[in-house]
């Protein structure tokens, strides 16, 4: 790495908009989700089994919410250039691609075992 | 000598003819991103192949059964106290990192230096409660291709033959040992990475050199491991 490109990627302002009070923030979101699920697991589903069958879909939906702010404001991706967000968002198709696949070939294991 | 140059000679500017970084990102931090997204595929395809098996399984060890002690401390009756413990960890580790990645923007060497050894600390302290909660399961009977006894077994599940029983718990030690162990791998690799990081604050390196960048790179890696954690924690310990 030259001098002069340091230079440039340092002095062009873009992590400007990560401040300790923004940091504390999305850690305490990322803190309540967490004891959201705790919550649902420990409290809700125990008293309520009915509900059960709802509580996965909620787990992976606050996983996920969980799994962007790590991703958007911990490692900055947000606020990067749209080229940068775009090349390592896309190539997550195949992960998806990867689950659809084993999720359909899981249902013909079934008649193996 | 003349000064104009001709059209093909010109220093080129625009993003994507040469002239600078398109991604206005150092060369390093994008090849970290790219270590990562291939690491993820890595992990997925570990914690897919887990979803698929216990898809196709009739039964399946429950989570609050298998993980209901603090090691050391409570024996049973206590799920997800313990887990819930190391995510707190490993969750308030990398927002010391980000602090720290903030102190070096600001180029303060001394913040810097304390946020990031508080998030060795943090990684120590995470690879220690793994290592507890490995030596518990252990000590129970899972481990790599064995599981306890059939009436130990009993007590994990609510339905399922004994065959079954036991074929879905291997499954489970061996899936749980692995991918817990690939993380644990990561976050030790990822605990040494900041040591040798803080070894290179505290002489300077980074001071010399003018800028902190090196813990921007380190800090995505140590990012990661706490996401690959968020998703450990939901399948292994909730779903």
């Amino acid at each position: 790495m030259s001098s002069a490109e340091s230079h440039e990627v340092h002095h062009d302002g873009e992590h400007e908009s990560m401040s300790k009070k923004k940091i504390w923030q999305v850690a305490g979101i990322l803190t309540l989700i967490t004891c959201i699920e705790f919550i649902i697991a420990l409290a809700v589903v125990p008293s309520h089994p009915n509900l059960l069958r709802f509580a996965n879909p909620v787990y992976i939906i606050l996983t996920l919410a969980k799994a962007y702010a790590i991703v958007a404001y911990f490692m900055h991706l947000k606020f990067e250039k749209m080229g940068l967000i775009l090349s390592i968002a896309i190539p997550v198709i195949f992960i998806i691609g990867l689950i659809l696949v084993l999720t359909n070939e899981s249902h013909h294991w079934v008649d193996l075992r | 000598m003349s000064t104009t140059v001709s059209q093909i000679d010109e220093v080129k500017t625009s993003p994507w003819s040469g002239g600078r970084s398109p991604f206005n990102v150092e060369y390093g931090k994008i090849m970290m991103w790219f270590f990562l997204l291939s690491d993820a595929f890595t992990f997925s395809s570990l914690l897919i192949a887990y979803g698929a098996l216990r898809f196709s399984a009739d039964v399946w060890p429950a989570a609050d059964k298998v993980f209901q002690s603090v090691p050391g401390l409570i024996d049973h009756g206590a799920p997800l106290v313990f887990v819930g413990l190391m995510t707190f960890i490993l969750i308030l580790s990398s927002v010391t990192m980000v602090l720290a990645v903030e102190a070096g923007h600001r180029n303060s060497k001394k913040e810097v230096m304390g946020w990031m050894v508080a998030t060795v600390i943090g990684g120590f302290m995470f690879l220690g409660c793994q290592a507890l909660e490995w030596g518990h399961l252990h000590h129970e009977g899972f481990w790599w291709g064995s599981v306890p006894g059939p009436e130990e077994l009993k007590a994990l599940f609510t339905k399922g033959s004994e065959a079954s029983q036991h074929l879905t718990s291997q499954e489970f030690a061996n899936l749980f040992f692995t991918i817990t162990g690939f993380h644990g791998f990561h976050v030790f690799t990822g605990v040494i990475i900041n040591i040798i990081i803080t070894v290179n604050v505290l002489m300077g390196t980074y001071e010399k050199r003018g800028s902190y960048l090196m813990v921007e790179k380190v800090g995505l890696y140590w990012h990661f491991v706490d996401l690959v954690w968020v998703f450990v924690f939901t399948f292994f310990y909730l779903v």
